[in-house]
Parts: C-alpha cells; sequence; structure tokens
C-alpha cells in the first residue's frame, strides 16, 4: 500500500475510534479544571449510550437519541456533583460507585434492546471545503459522523471558552484555589456544579456516539472502559482541550495501527492493548511531569469548605 | 492626614461580638476609621485582630453589634459587598491564584471585567494604578514566580482597582525585607493623602510608631486602649497595653557568660557544602550552605524574609529530604550512611529533634489520641516498640508523665490532638521532641500564634535545652526572638548564608540589610 | 454545608464532631441498605412480583435452607479476601480498584500449578495457593510501585489491569490452556483431583480457602491494633505529612500494604478456580464482578478489619439473592448490580453524616445570619485553635 494512503487511512480510522474518548475527556478535562474529579465517565458514558439507543429507536430519530444520550449522562454527574461538592463525601468513591450504578443501571434499561440492529443510524458525511484541502481533507473531513467534526469544534470551543473568557477563569481559578475565589466574593459550588454537569453531557453524547453511530446497537460490553481510558486520555493531555484532540488521535492511531497487525496475533492479546497502552501513557506523563513540574489543577479532588485551607 | 473632629467616620464599629465554642473572639468591639487616615489595630497573636477583619470583610458575621459605613448601617453577608461598598483586604495569606498571571489574577476579582479576553481591557487600568501608587507590575508574569512582596503588591493592586476606599492591611510586613517595608509605607501614605483611609493590623511597636495616625489596641478580643499619634505614640506604652503588664526583662537578658563555654563545646551538627536544588532550575540551588556548624549548648538563630531557603535548611537537618549535594553530620557521623536512606527515621535515632512549623498539620496527627502523638516519632524504638509490636501500655504510662512534666492541658491522654488548643499542641510537640534529650534540635517559627504564657514557656524549654548540651538551630521570622534567644545569628538571602554574627553585637539594622542584600 | 447557591440565612449549621460514636455510624449503613432495599422492592412491583412474596423467598433461599445459606456464604469467600485487602490498602489512601483484576491473576497462577507441575499430591494444593498469592501481588505491586515511584494515578492502571487480566485469561482459554475437548465455550482442562479443594458436604462451600480468610481476617485485625506497621499505616492514612515526619516510608508502606491486598485477593481467585470451577473459565464467569463488589465490602466496614466479616456475609446474600430473584423469581440478572453500585453510592454520601451534625442556630446567630462554617471560620491565621489558646491559657 502507498504510505500516504496508509496514513490517511489510519488517521482517518483513528479519529473515528477516538471520537468518543474525546468527548469523554474533553467533559472530564472541564470538570477537573473545576477541581471535581469525576471517576464515573464509565457509567456516564454506559447510561449515554444505552438511553441514546432506547430513544432514538422508539423514535427513530437518532437526534433525538443523542439529546437523550447527553441528558442521561448529565443527570449521572448530578447525583455525583451533589455527592462530592454539596455533601462533600470522597469524590473518588462517589465516583466509582456512580460507575458500578451506571454500568449495572444501563445493563438493567437495556435487557430490551440487546442485540437488536438500530434500523435509522446516524449516516456519514464530509464537511463541504475543508474535504477538498490536501491531505488534510481525507483525513479529517471525509466520511466521518457529525459527532466527530462536534467533537474537534468542541475541543476548540472548549479551549477558547477556558482560556480566553472571564467564566473560564472562574471555573479554572475554582479548581486551583477557591479560597482566592471565595474571597473575591464569587462562589464556589455553582462553579463546580456547572462544571461537572457540562462534563456528564459530554460524557453522555461519547456514549451516544457509541450506540447511535460507531455500533449502531447496544450491548453490555459497549463502553467496555472507554470510560477509564478517556479519564487517563485527560491526564495525560494535561487538562487541555487542544491537547486531548492530539493525544486522542494518538492513542486511536495506535490502536488502529495495533489492528492490522492481526494476522499475527491472536485477537484477545489485540484488545488488551489499549488498555496497556493507556498505562504507558500515564507513565509517560508522570515521567514528563517529574521533569517539568507541571500537573493537576491544585485544588482536584478536595471538596470545598470555607474556612479550611 | 490628621482626621478633623468633625468629620464623619468612614467606618464604624460598635459593640461587635463574636464567639466560637469556648472561646470569646470579639468582646464587644468599638472602632471609628476617619477618611486620610491610618488606623493601626495593635494586639498580640490570638487577640482577635483576624477575626475583626474578616468581620469587616464580610468573611465572618459578628453574633451581636452593628457597623456604619459613612453613615451608612453596613450589614456583610459576603466579602463582595464589602468590595462593593469599598472595603479592601490584603490577608496575610495572599488569595492569589499561584498558576495564573498577574493580570488574570486580577480579572479575577473584577466582577465587570468583559466575558471575552477579560484581561485586556484591565491592562490600562493598571499601569494607571501603577504609575499613580508606585507599583510596577508584568501583568504576564506568573503569580508563582513572584517573590512575596511582589505578590503583595498584585493584592494591593487588586483592591485599588476594585475602588478600595479603606484598605485593610492584616500583618503586611510579616514577608517583607525592610526596604519593601519602606516602600509599602510609601504607598499607603499616598493612599491615605487622597483622603481614603488604612486599617493597619500589626503586633510590631516600631511599625505602628511610624506609620499610625490612631492606635487600637485589642487584647483577648476586647479593646483596652486608644491612642493618636496627636498626642504622641510612646512604644513603652502600647507595648503595656498590648501584654497587660510591663515588658519585664526577657529571656535576653540571661548573661552572655555562656559564650566560653559554648566555644568550648563539641560541634553537634555540621553542614559542609550542602545544596537542595530547586525543581526545574538547577542553576539556581533553593538552599547551598557551604558552611555551618552549631556546638553543643549553642542556639543559632536563622534570620531571613520567608522562602530564602529555610524550609529546605530544616529538611535537610530533620532529614525530611535528601541534600543533592554535600553532608549533613550530627556529632560527627552522617545519619543513616551506610544504609538505604530512611528519611527522618535516621535522623531520629541520631538524636534530631524538630519542631516543625505546621503544628496541627506535620507536628501532630489530628484524629489520634494525645498519647500516640507523643510516641509518634518513636513508636518504632524502646520502651514502645516490642519487635514488630507496640507495647500501647508503655504508650499510655509515658504519655501520662509527659502530660504532667509539660503541663498539657488535656482532658485525657485519650482525646485527639486535634481538639487542643495551640499552645498544648506545641506543649505536645515539645514533650515529644524534647523528652530524649536530643543532640540537634530544629524549631521552626517556635512561638508562632502562642500567646505571651505559652511563649516564654517554649523559649524556656528551648534554653533548657541548651543547657543541657543540644545544639539548637531556631528558624523564625520574629527577628525580636532570634536575637534575645540565640548566640549566633546567620542570615539566609537566596539560599545562601551571607552573613553571620554573634547576637550580642548584631543590631537590627545590620540585619536587615543582610536580608535585604541578596534577598532582593 | 450552606451551598453557594443558596447563601441566605440557614436555621441550622453543621457543626463537625470528634469520633463518630458506633452506633451513629451503623444507624446510617443500615439506613442506607434500607434504602436500597426499598428500591428493589420498587423494583419487584415494576415487574409484576409480589414484593412480601419475593421477600420471603429470598430469605428463604438464601438464608433458611441449608443449601442456600451455603451459597451465601460461598460467595462471601472471595469478598472477604478481596475485602479484607482492600481495607488494608485503603487504610493507607491506595485506592486500588483492581481486585477483579488481582483475582484473576491468582487464578491464573493456581492453574499453572495445577495442570503443568509435577508435584506430590498433598503439596498441589498450598502450592496452588502458594502461587495464587503471589501471581496477584505480583499483579497489584506493578500499579503500586508506578504510583510510589513515579506517582502515576493508581486508580486508573490498577482497573486497565483488571481488562489486561481478563484478555489474558481469555486468550490462555482460547489459546494455549485451551482443553481439547473445548467446543463453543472455552476453558481449560480440568484441574486433577489433589488440585480440587474439598467442600462441606454436598455443598460448594469450599472450606479451605473459608478458613485461611478468616485467619487472614483476625491476622490483619491484629496487625492493625498491635503492630508498628499498623501504626505506621495508621499515621499515613491519617496525615502523609506527619507520616513523613514520623519517618514512615511511605512508598515502603504503600508497596507493602499493596502487595498484601493482591495477595489476598489472589488467594480469591485460587478458591475459585480450585473450589468450585475446577478449571480456568471464561473470565466473567470465574469472578462475578467480586473484585468490584470487595470495595463495597471494604466501605461498608469503614476501616475496621473484623467487621469486612459482617459487610462479605451482606455482600454474599446480595449475590447469592440475585441468583434467586434470576433462576426463581425470573427478574434481571442485572439486579446485584444495581444494589451494589447504589449501596455503595449510598454509603458514600451518608458517610459525612458520620463526621458532623446539624445542629440548631441560636436565634441571635440567624438575625445577623451569614455564611460562615462554625467554629473553623477564621479563614487565615489567628484560627479558633490561636484565640483558644488565649482563653485556656490566660488563666494558668
Amino acid at each position: 500500500m502507498d504510505v500516504d494512503v496508509l496514513v490517511v487511512a489510519t488517521v482517518a480510522r483513528a479519529l473515528a475510534f477516538a471520537t468518543p474518548l474525546l468527548w469523554a475527556a474533553l467533559g472530564e478535562v472541564i470538570a477537573e479544571r473545576s477541581g471535581v474529579v469525576n471517576l464515573g465517565v464509565e457509567g456516564m458514558m454506559a447510561l449515554g449510550a444505552v438511553t441514546g439507543f432506547a430513544v432514538a429507536f422508539t423514535t427513530g430519530d437518532v437526534w433525538w437519541g443523542l439529546a437523550a444520550a447527553g441528558l442521561a449522562g448529565m443527570a449521572g454527574s448530578a447525583l455525583h456533583a451533589f455527592v462530592a461538592i454539596t455533601l462533600r463525601a470522597d469524590a473518588y468513591v462517589s465516583g466509582l460507585s456512580l460507575t458500578m450504578l451506571g454500568l449495572g443501571l444501563s445493563a438493567l434499561i437495556g435487557r430490551a434492546w440487546v442485540g437488536r440492529p438500530l434500523p435509522d443510524p446516524m449516516r456519514t458525511v464530509d464537511v463541504p471545503w475543508l474535504r477538498d484541502l490536501p491531505l488534510l481533507g481525507p483525513m479529517l473531513f471525509q466520511g466521518q459522523y457529525v459527532l466527530t467534526y462536534a467533537a474537534l469544534l468542541a475541543a476548540v470551543v472548549a479551549w477558547a471558552l477556558l482560556f480566553h473568557t472571564r467564566g473560564g477563569l472562574v471555573l479554572r481559578s475554582v479548581g486551583e484555589n477557591p479560597t482566592a475565589v471565595d474571597a473575591a466574593g464569587l462562589h464556589v459550588r455553582p462553579v463546580r456544579y456547572a462544571a461537572v454537569l457540562i462534563g456528564g453531557l459530554l460524557a453522555g453524547i461519547g456514549g451516544g456516539y457509541l450506540s447511535l453511530a460507531y455500533r449502531p446497537s447496544w450491548g453490555e460490553g459497549m463502553v467496555n472502559g472507554l470510560g477509564w481510558i478517556a479519564l487517563a486520555l485527560a491526564i495525560f493531555a494535561m487538562w487541555h482541550p487542544l491537547r486531548v484532540v492530539l493525544a486522542g488521535l494518538l492513542f486511536g492511531a495506535c490502536f488502529t495501527l495495533a489492528f492490522r497487525l492481526q494476522t499475527v496475533f491472536p485477537p484477545e492479546l489485540l484488545t488488551m492493548l489499549p488498555y496497556a497502552f493507556t498505562v504507558l501513557a500515564l507513565v509517560f506523563t508522570a515521567w514528563r511531569r517529574g521533569r517539568h513540574a507541571f500537573g493537576a489543577p491544585e485544588a482536584l479532588g478536595r471538596p470545598y469548605l470555607r474556612g479550611e485551607r | 492626614m490628621k482626621p478633623e473632629e468633625h468629620l464623619q467616620p468612614r467606618l464604624s464599629l460598635r459593640g461587635i461580638e463574636k464567639r466560637y465554642p469556648g472561646v470569646r473572639a470579639l468582646a464587644g468591639v468599638d472602632l471609628d476609621v476617619f477618611p486620610g487616615q491610618v488606623h493601626a489595630v495593635l494586639g498580640e497573636n490570638g487577640a482577635g485582630k483576624t477575626t475583626l477583619m474578616h468581620v469587616v470583610y464580610g468573611l465572618v458575621a459578628p453574633d451581636e453589634g452593628s457597623m456604619t459605613w459613612e453613615g451608612e448601617p453596613l450589614r456583610l453577608r459576603s466579602p463582595r459587598e464589602a468590595i462593593a461598598r469599598g472595603i479592601g483586604l490584603v490577608a496575610q495569606h495572599f488569595h492569589l491564584v499561584e498558576r495564573h498571571t498577574v493580570a488574570e489574577n486580577l480579572a479575577l476579582g473584577f466582577p465587570d471585567a468583559p466575558f471575552w479576553r477579560p484581561t485586556r481591557s484591565l491592562l490600562p487600568r493598571l499601569r494607571a494604578a501603577a504609575e499613580r501608587y508606585g507599583l510596577a507590575l508584568d501583568p504576564r508574569a506568573q503569580v508563582r514566580d513572584l517573590s512575596p512582596g511582589e505578590r503583595q503588591r498584585v493584592e494591593i493592586v487588586k483592591a485599588l482597582m476594585q475602588g478600595a476606599r479603606l484598605l485593610v492591611l492584616d500583618e503586611p510586613t510579616s514577608v517583607l525585607t525592610p526596604t519593601e517595608v519602606d516602600a509599602l509605607f510609601a504607598v499607603l501614605r499616598r493612599f491615605v493623602a487622597e483622603g481614603s483611609s488604612v486599617v493597619f493590623v500589626s503586633h510590631k511597636l516600631a511599625e505602628v510608631e511610624v506609620l499610625a495616625d490612631a492606635v487600637t489596641v485589642l487584647r483577648r478580643g476586647a479593646v483596652v486602649g486608644r491612642r493618636s499619634a496627636a498626642d504622641g505614640l510612646d512604644r513603652r506604652d502600647l507595648a503595656r497595653l498590648m501584654v497587660g503588664r510591663d515588658l519585664a526583662a526577657t529571656v535576653a537578658d540571661r548573661g552572655r557568660a555562656r559564650a566560653a563555654a559554648i566555644a568550648a563545646g563539641p560541634v553537634r551538627l555540621r553542614l559542609t557544602d550542602v545544596r537542595v536544588d530547586a525543581p526545574g532550575r538547577a542553576q539556581r540551588p533553593a538552599l547551598h550552605v557551604a558552611s555551618l556548624e552549631v556546638r553543643g549548648g549553642e542556639i543559632v538563630g536563622i534570620a531571613g524574609v520567608a522562602g530564602n531557603g529555610q524550609s529546605e535548611l530544616v529538611a535537610v537537618v530533620a532529614g525530611l529530604r535528601a541534600p543533592s549535594a554535600g553532608t549533613v553530620e550530627v556529632d560527627g557521623r552522617e545519619p543513616g550512611s551506610g544504609r538505604r536512606r530512611r528519611g527522618a527515621r535516621n535522623q531520629v535515632d541520631a538524636g534530631v529533634a524538630l519542631v516543625p512549623e505546621d503544628r496541627t498539620k506535620v507536628g501532630v496527627v489530628g484524629d489520634l489520641s494525645v498519647a500516640r502523638n507523643l510516641a509518634l516519632r518513636h513508636a518504632h524504638r524502646r520502651p514502645f516498640a516490642r519487635g514488630m509490636w507496640i507495647d500501647w501500655q508503655a504508650v499510655a504510662r509515658h504519655s501520662q508523665s509527659a502530660v504532667e512534666a509539660y503541663d498539657i492541658a488535656t482532658p485525657s491522654t485519650g482525646t485527639p490532638a486535634r481538639l487542643l488548643s495551640g499552645g498544648n499542641v506545641q506543649k505536645v510537640i515539645l514533650a515529644r521532641e524534647l523528652d530524649r534529650d536530643p543532640g540537634v534540635v530544629v524549631a521552626v517559627h517556635p512561638t508562632y500564634g502562642l500567646d505571651v504564657a505559652a511563649t516564654s514557656q517554649t523559649h524556656e524549654r528551648l534554653l533548657a535545652a541548651a543547657g543541657r548540651g543540644a545544639a539548637v538551630l531556631l528558624v523564625s521570622e520574629d527577628l525580636d526572638e532570634v536575637l534575645s534567644l540565640s548566640d549566633r545569628v546567620a542570615v539566609l538571602a537566596g539560599g545562601r548564608v551571607v552573613a553571620t554574627m554573634a547576637a550580642a553585637d548584631a543590631d537590627p539594622e545590620a540585619l536587615g540589610l543582610a536580608m535585604a542584600g541578596v534577598a532582593a | 454545608m450552606i451551598s453557594g447557591l443558596r447563601r441566605q440565612r440557614s436555621l441550622h449549621r453543621w457543626e463537625p464532631r470528634a469520633e463518630a460514636p458506633a452506633w451513629r455510624v451503623m444507624l446510617v449503613t443500615l439506613a442506607a441498605v434500607g434504602v436500597a432495599a426499598l428500591v428493589v422492592t420498587w423494583v419487584f412491583v415494576a415487574y409484576g412480583v409480589a414484593p412480601g412474596e419475593a421477600w420471603a423467598t429470598i430469605v428463604r433461599r438464601t438464608l433458611l435452607e441449608p443449601r442456600g445459606l451455603s451459597e451465601t456464604v460461598r460467595k462471601a469467600i472471595p469478598l472477604l479476601l478481596a475485602g479484607i485487602g482492600l481495607l488494608l490498602a485503603f487504610r493507607a489512601r491506595f485506592w486500588n480498584i483492581g481486585a477483579e483484576g488481582q483475582i484473576l491473576a491468582g487464578a491464573i497462577g493456581a492453574t499453572a500449578i495445577a495442570l503443568f507441575t509435577e508435584l506430590p499430591g498433598p503439596l498441589v494444593v498450598p502450592a496452588m495457593f502458594l502461587a495464587g498469592m503471589l501471581a496477584g501481588a505480583a499483579w497489584g505491586a506493578v500499579p503500586a510501585l508506578l504510583k510510589a515511584r513515579m506517582g502515576v494515578n493508581e486508580i486508573i492502571t490498577t482497573l486497565m489491569f483488571n481488562y489486561i487480566a481478563l484478555y489474558l485469561v481469555r486468550w490462555l482459554i482460547n489459546g494455549p490452556w485451551k482443553a481439547r475437548s473445548a467446543t463453543g465455550f472455552s476453558y481449560s482442562e480440568r484441574f486433577p483431583a489433589d488440585a480440587v479443594l474439598p467442600t462441606l458436604g454436598a455443598t460448594r462451600l469450599h472450606w479451605p480457602t473459608l478458613a485461611i480468610a478468616l485467619v487472614l481476617v483476625a491476622v490483619v485485625a491484629l496487625l492493625l491494633a498491635r503492630s508498628r506497621f499498623g501504626f505506621e499505616v495508621e499515621v499515613l492514612g491519617r496525615s502523609p505529612e506527619a507520616a513523613r515526619y514520623a519517618g514512615i516510608d511511605a512508598g515502603r508502606v504503600t508497596l507493602l500494604l499493596a502487595a498484601l491486598a493482591a495477595g489476598a485477593a489472589g488467594l480469591a481467585g485460587v478458591g475459585e478456580v480450585a473450589g468450585i470451577h475446577r478449571r480456568l473459565v471464561e473470565p466473567t464467569q470465574l469472578s462475578l464482578g467480586y473484585g468490584y463488589a470487595a470495595i463495597l465490602v471494604a466501605l461498608l466496614a469503614r476501616g475496621k478489619a473484623l467487621a469486612v466479616v459482617p459487610a462479605a456475609l451482606f455482600l454474599g446474600f446480595v449475590f447469592a439473592a440475585g441468583d434467586v430473584m434470576r433462576v426463581s423469581l425470573r427478574l434481571p440478572s442485572q439486579l446485584p448490580d444495581v444494589v451494589t453500585g447504589l449501596v455503595l453510592l449510598l454509603v458514600v454520601a451518608s458517610e459525612p453524616l458520620t463526621r458532623g451534625r446539624w445542629v440548631r442556630r441560636d436565634p441571635a446567630e440567624v438575625a445577623v445570619a451569614a455564611p460562615v462554617a462554625a467554629p473553623v471560620a477564621a479563614t487565615v491565621d489567628e484560627p479558633a485553635a490561636g484565640a483558644a489558646d488565649a482563653s485556656a491559657e490566660g488563666g494558668g
């Protein structure tokens, strides 16, 4: 095969594979930038996937399904927000229980739909004008789902909002030093709530992509660790929306290339690769962070109570 | 700048009362601050100054009492309302986001900053404020790269840009070099000359004497005296009000006759060419001490502005971190040398005691009982340890005697340490660290936040330890404390020892210059 | 407490407490379980099953009938082992979510001994337990090393290791270790008789594993209460800064704990393959999510080693009840997962309730009313403690 063609095909496949990771990781970046870690991504994605599928199957309209997917993820995150922010319970355990509850509930809800294909799934489209760009066109802007293009756009929007608006400044400050925000006369908790809810919305959309576009069906193992990989991706990208895209493409490319080895390796070992690669990516991040002294938001995972330093 | 008698006070407090469980933090405080006035609130640590300032800034609601602002009743529910009225606070611990730029920190304090690019529109106003008051700032610098003095400047500029007409500064000089203090005073004078007001919270008499137009003295939450600069401020008079008695001869007058004996004592602590690298900045180490020796019976004070290598020095001597290069010897041997590094435990076994800076988070485990905290650093040794097991009865017996010997006020030895007052927590730490006749004692800000009685007890304990032959390293930001307790003083600036002198001949001015010389 | 959304005057304020009394912790935990039971009852109604009858069936067939009771206890065995390990790990704030993978690793270790060594008969089972424990410990030690040496987030790495272990088992039973007779489903060869654990009568209760689990719980309880190591764990879990000051080597303690925890989970894996399946089987059948449920066991026990026993029995009951619901009541098999997740969420959410209580403000306080958390309100320096000094010592 021609090298150009191979690269183009790999990037295009990688992008399709990475789309749910991008959505979920962007959501987690926003939540964690406000100082709330949410380990419930896997559960929120599962809830999004099953709800999206059920609604799309019933109404016959994938877009209603997508809206439902986002709302389902948001509902899950609202639970986490209440427990972790208002009740100030341990955010790690709260997120973990959201994952367990989300996985259990989605399996329970989805029983009726297992093994039934979606009659009218999301279709692939090209982006006008951009599709004709040399090289970049076929890589990024041809034959993908709208949600894939939207994920790229969402990354840019998230970056602009986080780093170039007052709202983003407040959000990042809440994650770094909530006491300073409080002393400035601003409210900490509403900001954290908003960030966690947006995070849930995006995770739900990521789940919806799986059940409405990527594999238009529902099964219990659908999310299969993607939520956890998205969490790792947020760390790997050092909590930066644009780096999430690059990191997501890198992840996707590795998986895509690995699957080309299918003739040589048994499939079980290939399926293992994304998880092994995730561990390696985290190790790499830790190594790099050790050298550059740049890390997570200062207040990550710490509930805010006025009067505590 | 003297307030005219007929002027209406800008801020007026009447009968402000605040109680916390078991404590009356503020007991009916009255205070009037006039336009064009620097009003000093003087008091010891624990007198209620910070609580009072938090009431004025809307961070704490008083239980009783009323406030008026320029004639109108003032009721604050949040700092935001205080800011809106024109009240600005420069807290002792800055409310800044370390990883943001100066401009971003300023924009955070601005409710009316634009949504898009909120920092951009601030730049002209920043420049204007900077010129008007002589406060130069680089808006693009990250706060974490700034010195404490520069950070304070950011806080002041923030308050000024928010339109503050009353600026509250809580112990603002504790992080500044003498030169920076002069610069700060110049800014404040310019500010009140425009008719604004300053509330200056301090326990430093000299500064109050120089700067204040009016003084209100707090003791245990109550106003015990008021003075006006017009009638002349007298340092002895203020001190008497603040402490509640004449300042008796301090421990400093204990006679320098010991000096000769010290010179003959053995060197118990020796640092040779010790370097600690700062993360990511290998070319400029956080600490670089060519040579430092402390003899048995000697107290060496470490003076310097915070952040000039003190915490690194303490960490390497106490074994909390390994030096990047060089050696730390205790009684002529490197603790734990030849063995795997075991952190602070080597130092504990070699007889190095540490009275840490953060009493409640490092010095004790708040959730554990007093008895267990008294054994915290020695649980691996006899009499507490029996092989791999711990003899809890031995721990209990020891705690009984320690509570008596060190006069620790606690309901029982089983009480969690966090329920103790700060002074008693410090007694627990002193009991644990000094009870085994350590060869080296490192004490960091040992009396910070303690009242007079606890302070003098702590001083006596440290002197007694030295008297028993320990080498004492005293790190403190309180120059008076350093000078009165130490035999020698070493000044740290920029991570280096820039001067050493006998405490007897050290005058504060020379010390101040040394502290500023390299630090700036 | 007072949320940023409603900063107005509130009639109550939150008062943190010293130590929650045991009865209160108990009550809160039982309340959480009660709420979950209500939800299950609602599910019964939703599926058209009479709730009273359903509960009666469940209680009879999991607790009253000997066979049912043995199933409940049998399912509690891996939960006991993995749970006591996680309790240790959580006490030192090492968030090991990887017990599921460590169970599988233990099963792999035991299978290797059972199928591919020629040990004398009586040595086979001890060797299997040893190999399983070591395999589990090794599986857990890698994330612990990464955490201790490089600060890599252990939650994600331990979880990734679960997936890696899962596909490793799948590869083994489909590839190199696949039984010759296997068609359709994949599994390994059957274990020889020497490699099978004895069971209690006709039940599936493999008592040697149960005995090991109970001994381990007792040993851990003793270690935590009486040993230097237990004291170090306690200090490290409550204050890492103070632990460093006390000369405790956090990396060493964490590594040791993580290896112990993972080793215990590995033992659970041995029990499952040697006691129940008698061969290496499909990973989702081998462990029915015991590794995840064990997280709940450890949290329900709230740091108390002996409390792991009732907590594991409770979850064993949930799992056994799940079987009853599926087989006898024809309810969805996913119900236990939902119950586990729900109880976990409720336990987490109720945890702050044990740390303090709401008290009525006195009227004067409400009149001035402000959004401030009670005794810790003094934000900066002169905190309540400093002020308390004045009153506590001023008298003397």
